[in-house]
């Protein structure tokens, strides 16, 4: 039991760190570079991508041995937009103003890499619990790239945190400027890159020649 | 003075011993040697084997001939700077109190592109245990030439940080960007602070504060005062009577960014940038070729008074001159075959005259059109290294 445990942690906190679907995986870029403009959709996108992999990993492994491998995809693809689909509906009943910024980007977790990488690389052949720690373990590491790097594109493109004003207004009357840069998609792609520079300085291991 | 060369040698001799292997100052090096190379030439001869000769004219002396080409139009810049702040406001100096009021003005600029870009510099060959290279000493007299006079130094700090850290050091270093690192810094200030870098108050000092102007005066550039005749609907004549005399857009009395306005200053520098042959007059030429080649076409299809403008008037206006001589050619970033450089050149101007005239967001096409073009250099030369072999292959009659 004490290995299980063990070995359970470890899903999670090597999709974490070490196996992480953005910096060292480099899956879901496209959805990281549109929904970082501003913290709130960020947050609100990595809960929602996180709910989608989890749940989808636990159904799709508890049917695996059902599902004929040549639908597999089809099945895959059913299940995951159902949750997409679910997530959507929640968005637009619970928090409506989001869920009009996330506009398109919320029926794009379907095409989310992750997703679909988790269901063909773990949860196809792994048991129903590992596979959903599994999914969340991808959804935080997903998320906690978003998050960082909306953090940086909000405080410095904007000038606020959550729609909150934290940059004084004294700066801007000392001749302080947003930074316009950091609200285009490039600066998103950069920031990305400054996040693997940092983590490749600390994982040594994970440079390429 | 060479009394004065004479203490130097031997003060750099003096402390030579501590910056060796076993000194006590060995980690810095890299610093010592890069302020001896900036003095004297190297003693390293080339090695008795080997197929290759090791030039007098070290990396250092060509950087400081570019730096040379710059002066006529760094000091007319500085003039220019008095002369329009003159005619903005009104008062009457003389042409040196002109001068004056602009080095103080353009003086900082330089101090901070240098010593922000030389940092970094600095502090990653130590890290790295590189030499120090020279190419900032260029690019750092660059930046405050491309830019208006009244850039707040903080962005010009941040915008020369990002730089040569983003486009020079992550590739490796002088010698490895794909970019221009002084264009990088412009667009960088251009796409996050667009209100310091463009619009009619940004080119004569003071304006952007709400300095008090003569009436008529508008401190729009030419290219500013072109592309709004495109949605005014002036006629072409309009336009024409409008836009500044074409001697005075060539003499450089004109807004714009410091060093960029004196056509005739930038021909100074081309002369010299060609006589010594740091520069490529392939380059150069077929800039301008292609400039003229756009502005012909626009002639001939007309429709509105900027496609009617001549095309000689987009090389006085703006950056074009300076851009073809100076940015274009850079060495690191242009084509390196020598085909390329024809193509390369030549889309260069092609396609800064087309973003002036049919895009009215982007008033100035060069800075778009060189970074656009350093972007497709490993492209062209690719295709010309290919078209080569190809061509060699056929003589050869090989089978293959």
């Amino acid at each position: 039991m004490d290995t299980g445990s063990t070995k359970n942690r470890a899903l999670v906190s090597k999709a974490i760190n070490k196996d992480n679907p953005v910096v060292v995986q480099v899956l879901g870029i496209c959805s990281a570079l549109a929904v970082t403009v501003k913290l709130e959709p960020a947050m609100v996108m990595a809960i929602s991508v996180t709910m989608v992999i989890a749940c989808s990993n636990l159904i799709i492994s508890a049917l695996r041995n059902l599902i004929p491998s040549s639908i597999r995809i089809i099945v895959q693809l059913v299940v995951i937009s159902t949750l997409v689909i679910l997530v959507d509906q929640v968005l637009k009943a619970y928090s409506y103003e989001v869920s009009k910024q996330l506009s398109v980007y919320v029926g794009l977790i379907i095409t989310n890499c992750i997703v679909m990488g988790r269901l063909e690389a773990f949860a196809m052949s792994n048991k129903p619990l590992p596979s959903f720690l599994d999914g969340i373990g991808n959804g935080l590491g997903y998320a906690w790239i978003l998050i960082t790097v909306a953090f940086f594109r909000e405080l410095l493109g904007s000038g606020s945190l959550l729609g909150y004003q934290i940059v004084p207004q004294a700066f801007y009357e000392a001749g302080y400027h947003d930074n316009g840069l950091m609200i285009m998609p490039a600066m998103a792609l950069i920031l990305v890159g400054c996040i693997i520079w940092i983590h490749r300085l600390r994982n040594p291991e994970l440079m390429e020649d | 003075m060479l009394m004065r060369m004479k203490f130097l040698r031997d003060y750099l001799d003096k402390a030579k011993p501590h910056f060796q292997k076993g000194g006590k100052l060995h980690v810095f090096h890299s610093t010592f040697d890069a302020f001896e190379t900036f003095l004297f030439v190297p003693a390293a001869t080339t090695p008795p084997q080997g197929a290759h000769f090791r030039d007098a004219v070290d990396m250092k002396r060509s950087m400081s001939v570019v730096i040379l080409a710059l002066m006529p139009a760094l000091l007319f810049g500085m003039f220019n700077v008095g002369y329009q702040q003159m005619l903005a406001s009104g008062e009457v100096r003389t042409l040196l109190e002109n001068f004056m009021f602009g080095l103080w003005k353009v003086l900082p600029l330089i101090v901070v592109s240098y010593v922000v870009g030389l940092g970094i510099e600095f502090a990653v060959a130590q890290v790295r245990g590189h030499e120090v290279n020279e190419g900032f000493l260029v690019t750092g007299m660059l930046i405050p030439l491309i830019l208006p006079v009244d850039t707040p130094l903080w962005m010009v700090a941040l915008a020369t940080a990002f730089s040569v850290i983003f486009v020079k050091e992550i590739f490796g270093g002088t010698g490895m960007n794909i970019w221009n690192p002084a264009l990088v810094t412009r667009a960088f200030i251009f796409f996050a602070y667009p209100s310091v870098i463009s619009g009619d108050s940004v080119w004569v000092t003071g304006l952007r504060k709400g300095m008090d102007t003569v009436d008529g005066f508008s401190g729009a550039t030419p290219l500013a005062e072109a592309t709004a005749s495109v949605t005014s609907g002036l006629s072409g004549s309009d336009l024409l009577r409008d836009l500044p005399s074409m001697w005075d857009m060539f003499l450089g009395l004109i807004p714009g960014s410091v060093g960029e306005t004196s056509t005739l200053c930038i021909l100074l520098g081309a002369f010299v940038l060609l006589f010594t042959g740091v520069a490529s007059w392939k380059t150069m030429l077929s800039v301008f070729a292609g400039g003229a080649f756009m502005g012909l076409i626009f002639n001939l299809v007309g429709g509105s008074a900027y496609m009617e403008l001549p095309f000689y008037y987009h090389f006085v206006m703006g950056g074009f001159a300076f851009g073809a001589v100076f940015m274009a050619t850079d060495p690191v970033s242009s084509a390196q075959t020598e085909t390329g450089k024809w193509i390369f050149g030549f889309l260069v101007g092609l396609l800064s005259v087309l973003i002036r005239v049919a895009n009215p967001a982007y008033p100035e096409g060069m800075m778009l059109a060189i970074l656009f073009m350093n972007t497709m250099v490993p492209l062209i030369d690719h295709y010309v290294v290919h078209a080569h072999i190809r061509r060699r292959l056929k003589r050869a009659h090989v089978q293959a």
